[in-house]
């Protein structure tokens, strides 16, 4: 232990570390989206690579836990990507949905089909590192960690033809380099910091980034897997958040977001992709609904607050 | 743990729930009731205490950090509105550097007249390790931090993240202290024995219905935690015709007032506040009125149950 454990080197106004101001979110304008619409609805589909053969420190949730070769999880987490994911599309183009769809660089090489379908969607990409082996976590080096970054939207852009502007670390794990190092690489936003319900400015070295809040709690693997919650309560989950969100955008005069952060090998089950399906027909058949990607998303923010459009406070 | 680690707390005697001199609150009320939203600070990077580590990652810890900062930034807003529709004015468990850090917050609920109580400094310095002085000063600091950013001084202790020495609520009586949050041993105010004789009870908080524990520990779905406050509301309100009671329900910014969690606090807090015979309270306003009219008369019957050799210790 320190020799004084009384000793408070931050213990000042706003927040203890430089990356961003402190700024409740009343006190901050919240427009409205586009054409008005008051609660934007990003769902966030994971596209994930497990590897068999694991050998990182640092196993991120969904990896191995069983001795090699654990056929059990790698088959499970694959489920997701063969089966679960199309039974997700459906859902979306049923019920008007535009998803935003984070990628393992290395499942998009791996199967080609099924970055091929997304494309032809049009749906919007974003980095989600190399595979679900490679998480970005201390003790990696920064020379190393800006090697894995480059080479992870390298390839993703290479092999999609898009910008990609956004950025979800494995995980959801960052060192103490990571939003500069993905922002020094022409990431505009990123989505691991769970601090806030409206994007907000996030200082780095090459730049500020939006921070774009990505829940967690609402997490479907969060929801199911580590609280073993019932299918039929991350549904009624989904939609008390969706009342509560759109009437504090409704009173507020502004917008908020919903966001769900959602794994084909989770909810693209047969036994749970039906309360999903309702979960999504709930919110869209809410009026003010504006189903979006997450750039469009902190694109439609970035310009209201420019022109300070409807900003209320 | 020193070499005389004691086999019981040593802060009360043992007191059978029956038989107890009745208790009635104001309004001949048969519950007291009190919500505590603990309001706290996390340091992104705390001085490592070898007993307990912070964080569950390596620096920087962003989920964890993160998410308690959304309840800051956003979860406080929520539950304020809350818990003003239901006419309750919360007992604050404070770190008290949130006083520097946000002083926003408080100001907002000192307009209300909110009661302050005393968590400690941060909420990422555990007293594990801490020598009597060091205890000492950091509770002192606590209060005197309170006492300047609310013109008032705290009435109650929580320690830091439940984090104990063996004298901690010894030290917080000879501060000035009239009553401690982190004893779960009863539903009823009781005394305690502290090495310095002063009049010092513990207040019933709760773990059962905190909202950490029943969301991160016993990992239930929000409509459960609702009907468990329910349930326990009920046998309290039911007990409490007998000898009146206390429930106080714990809270966290970033727990409770998450969007898919806020609906079921709400329907408790209205049923709970619909009842007519509750004393809707602060806690220092129920440990205040138990210490003018009922701290004697317990103890002196705790001393004449052990005298007659019917309570063992």
């Amino acid at each position: 232990m320190d020799a004084d454990m009384n000793i408070y080197p931050r213990r000042g106004y706003g927040m203890d570390h430089d990356r961003y101001d402190w700024q409740m979110l009343i006190h901050r304008p919240t427009p409205a989206w586009p054409g008005g619409k008051q609660l934007a609805l990003w769902v966030n589909v994971n596209l994930q690579f497990f590897p068999m053969n694991p050998a990182s420190k640092t196993r991120l949730p969904g990896s191995m836990t069983m001795p090699y070769p654990d056929l059990r999880h790698f088959t499970l987490r694959d489920y997701g990507n063969r089966v679960g994911i199309y039974r997700l599309l459906e859902a979306f183009e049923r019920h008007g949905v535009k998803p935003t769809v984070a990628m393992s660089a290395r499942l998009a090489e791996r199967y080609p089909y099924l970055l091929e379908r997304v494309l032809k969607r049009g749906d919007e990409l974003i980095a989600h590192g190399w595979d679900m082996d490679s998480p970005h976590v201390a003790p990696l080096a920064p020379d190393a960690e800006a090697e894995l970054v480059r080479r992870s939207l390298a390839r993703l852009r290479a092999l999609s033809g898009q910008r990609v502007r956004g950025w979800l670390s494995p995980g959801r794990l960052e060192t103490a380099a990571t939003p500069d190092l993905i922002a020094a690489e022409g990431i505009e936003y990123f989505c691991d910091w769970v601090n806030d319900d409206m994007p907000y400015r996030f200082r780095t070295d090459a730049g500020p980034l939006w921070a774009m809040p990505l829940s967690n709690e609402l997490d479907d693997r969060f929801i199911l897997m580590d609280n073993l919650h019932s299918a039929e309560s991350y549904m009624e989950q989904v939609m008390d958040a969706c009342d509560l969100l759109l009437d504090e955008a409704r009173t507020s005069g502004g917008g908020r977001i919903l966001a769900l952060s959602v794994h084909p090998w989770m909810l693209g089950q047969p036994h749970r992709i039906g309360y999903f399906e309702r979960a999504l027909a709930y919110i869209m058949a809410q009026p003010g609904v504006w189903s979006a990607s997450a750039g469009e998303i902190a694109d439609a923010y970035a310009a209201a607050i420019d022109t300070g459009s409807n900003g209320s406070v | 743990m020193s070499a005389a680690a004691r086999e019981d707390t040593g802060y009360y005697d043992y007191w059978a729930y029956e038989d107890r001199p009745r208790i009635v609150w104001p309004n001949g009320a048969r519950l007291a009731f009190w919500v505590a939203p603990n309001i706290e600070f996390y340091e992104l990077d705390p001085p490592a205490n070898p007993q307990r580590a912070a964080w569950p990652q390596p620096y920087p810890a962003v989920a964890g950090y993160s998410i308690r900062d959304y309840g800051n930034r956003v979860g406080h807003m929520r539950q304020m509105a809350l818990l003003d529709k239901y006419g309750i004015r919360g007992s604050i468990s404070l770190s008290a550097a949130l006083c520097e850090h946000h002083p926003e917050i408080i100001a907002m609920c000192r307009e209300r007249e909110w009661e302050f109580f005393s968590h400690g400094i941060y909420n990422t310095r555990y007293t594990y390790g801490m020598s009597e002085a060091e205890e000492r000063a950091m509770i002192l600091d606590s209060m005197d931090t309170i006492e300047r950013h609310t013109g008032r001084r705290p009435a109650g202790y929580l320690a830091p993240a439940l984090s104990h020495s063996p004298v901690t609520l010894d030290l917080f009586a000879e501060l000035g202290g009239i009553y401690s949050c982190d004893l779960f041993h009863d539903d009823q105010p009781t005394p305690l024995r502290v090495r310095g004789g002063q009049r010092m009870i513990s207040l019933p908080y709760s773990l059962e219905m905190n909202d950490t524990i029943a969301y991160v520990v016993n990992k239930i779905e929000p409509r459960r935690y609702g009907q468990n406050i329910r349930d326990c509301f009920d046998r309290l309100y039911a007990e409490g015709a007998r000898s009146g009671t206390v429930m106080c329900v714990p809270t966290h910014n970033y727990q409770v007032s998450c969007p898919h969690r806020l609906k079921a606090f709400e329907e408790s807090l209205d049923y709970i506040t619909s009842h007519p015979d509750v004393w809707v309270a602060t806690g220092r306003e129920i440990a205040e009125y138990y210490l003018a009219n009922y701290h004697d008369a317990a103890a002196d019957d705790i001393a004449r149950k052990l005298q007659r050799g019917a309570h063992g210790r």
